[in-house]
């Protein structure tokens, strides 16, 4: 996937930031994308174009549970989002979303805002087309995929 | 090598002798529990995918509490929504507005909690529930609608952490305190994906229902689940709520942690998270001259029958500062009946205190006393995110039942050890 960078470069950005609860009344995934980022980034919707990527620091999507935020940011257009690390039930979601998560320490100093990104999920590789450079990270386990193949985690457990 | 509680009850439910750190398990569900934000899209998904189906309608506890009694349209067809599944599929253990509450103070409260078990729910806060030695971690809508139609989940075993708290609480420091205490030391992601066991003589000492404001906030510090090896009180908390069997793990002596870390919790002093992390302590009493708009007591953090006399007791008789209103939402119809017994309601509303009936309501920003931009709230909840209780700028400080109470009656932020 190929993307523009929407760099955030802030630790524990949280669900409540990325779709504060005054919009949990719905779970339409158009009308959440309307308010992603909101609290963080007023003019958030209006930057992203279909496949643009999300690059933060550690703790991304920490505090509530509410999926409504992968939905929110997915809806957007974000294609991946790109942070130090990841809240546990954030990350999760993700997974059972099949929306693509990646966990990668170095890089603030590698990505800045507006850079264009191709990551390659499998391979584990995020190349830097602004820069020419490239960084390593650890690919998501295979159930991972197996789960993001069958096209979410229901898909996969359906009987 | 010997097993934590938590790597002993997910063995147990995974069908294994023994788990370790990092393996991925399948893992038996013995109560999925529901709320009206995050069901109402999991049924969705669940009828599209043609799956609209329950593992066991008597392991699903159905408790609407964030947006109820409906607070526009929109909530009132999410409501409506979970009610019609319900109907539905027959769920007998469904609480109406009237006999509901906030959920995680429901769910003990009622019986269904037992140690030994396990629990999700569509709620980060579901790691309240280890308090009683379950296993209970919060989810989201996929993950949940995949509970309500499998009764299983996957789970990656977390690495556990021991806080042993030793020491004794002085007078107007509370189990707020000492939570808000390990937040601040070890931040909002100090115990990332991992298993937090409370252990240690404050514990011991701690009434059941201040255990549950210790693992409610595991998840303020980015724990998967909070958890308290049980004991004689968590026995007697459980016995009288219900007749069903249990069984009771806990941790081995020569079980592993990740890290053990020791707090002396006799020199703990009333804390105040300030905005915007629950990790943001600081002692109360060095605020200095913080003007507050809004007090909130209530919340699956604090809004139990204990919290509640706290706060009258210090209320009793008094009258809250002019230019600063005070909101109290017992956590649950049972708790609000009981303090209709007491006469604590009649303290708050003599106090001037709102007093309404339970709801999550303000505590996430959704009503009943949202906040405006330039907007100060001292609040017994567990977040103080940006925009949390409502305008991204408005602020909020948390503290214990007793610090807010203080800080009603004087509109600024208040020690409440003078007023005991």
């Amino acid at each position: 996937m190929q993307g523009k960078a929407h760099v955030y470069m802030r630790d524990h950005i949280n669900t409540d930031e990325i779709i504060p609860a005054r919009y949990l009344v719905t779970d339409d995934e158009k009308e959440l994308a309307l308010h992603a980022m909101e609290d963080i980034d007023i003019d958030f919707v209006k930057k992203i174009k279909t496949g643009d990527i999300i690059v933060a620091g550690n703790d991304f999507g920490c505090g509530s549970s509410r999926e409504h935020a992968i939905w929110a940011i997915r809806g957007s257009g974000i294609s991946c989002v790109v942070a130090e690390s990841f809240a546990r039930i954030f990350y999760r979601n993700a997974i059972n979303n099949g929306f693509p998560v990646v966990e990668c320490k170095v890089i603030s100093k590698v990505i800045s805002d507006g850079d264009e990104l191709e990551i390659h999920l499998r391979e584990g590789i995020i190349k830097n087309i602004s820069t020419g450079k490239t960084s390593g990270f650890i690919p998501l386990p295979d159930f991972a995929f197996e789960i993001a193949e069958a096209g979410g985690l229901l898909q996969s457990i359906k009987k | 090598m010997g097993m934590t509680i938590t790597e002993k009850i997910l063995a147990a439910h995974s069908g294994r002798d023994t788990v370790k750190p990092g393996e991925l398990v399948t893992v038996r569900l013995d109560i999925v529990m529901c709320h009206d934000v995050t069901t109402p899209p999991a049924i969705s998904m669940l009828v599209e995918k043609g799956m609209d189906s329950v593992f066991d309608p008597d392991k699903i506890v159905v408790i609407p509490d964030h947006f109820v009694p409906n607070k526009d349209i929109k909530s009132a067809e999410l409501a409506k929504r979970l009610r019609e599944w319900v109907k539905r599929h027959g769920l007998k253990n469904y609480y109406e507005v009237g006999e509901n509450g906030v959920c995680h103070v429901v769910l003990p409260e009622d019986g269904w909690v037992l140690p030994g078990r396990t629990i999700i729910c569509g709620d980060s806060h579901t790691c309240t529930h280890g308090a009683l030695g379950a296993f209970s971690t919060g989810v989201g809508s996929t993950d949940l609608a995949a509970a309500i139609y499998s009764g299983e989940l996957w789970f990656k075993v977390p690495e556990s952490m021991k806080f042993v708290l030793y020491g004794s609480l002085g007078k107007g420091v509370y189990s707020k305190d000492v939570i808000l205490e390990v937040i601040r030391r070890i931040g909002v992601d100090g115990a990332l994906y991992k298993a937090m066991e409370f252990n240690g003589p404050v514990v011991d000492e701690l009434s059941v229902e201040a255990r549950f404001t210790l693992t409610n906030m595991a998840i303020e510090a980015g724990g998967k689940n909070g958890i308290i090896n049980p004991d004689e009180k968590t026995l007697e908390y459980v016995r009288s709520r219900t007749e069903k069997n249990f069984t009771v793990y806990t941790s081995d002596p020569d079980a592993e942690y990740s890290e053990i870390i020791e707090i002396d919790c006799s020199e703990l002093e009333p804390m105040v998270a300030y905005p915007h992390l629950p990790s943001n302590g600081r002692p109360a009493k060095q605020a200095g001259d913080v003007k507050i708009d809004q007090v909130y007591i209530g919340s699956c953090t604090n809004g139990r029958i204990e919290d509640l006399r706290i706060a009258a007791n210090i209320l009793s008789g008094k009258k809250i500062a002019k230019g600063t209103r005070c909101i109290v939402v017992p956590g649950s119809t049972n708790v609000w009946r009981q303090a209709l017994k007491e006469g604590l309601l009649e303290v708050f509303s003599s106090a001037n205190c709102f007093v309404s009936a339970s709801t999550c309501g303000a505590c996430l920003g959704g009503y009943m006393g949202v906040l405006a931009a330039g907007e100060r709230c001292v609040s017994t909840t567990n977040r103080n995110f940006v925009g949390r209780m409502g305008s991204p700028g408005s602020e909020v400080y948390l503290a214990s039942p007793a610090t807010a109470a203080a800080t009603a009656l004087t509109g600024v932020i208040t020690d409440p050890r003078d007023m005991l």
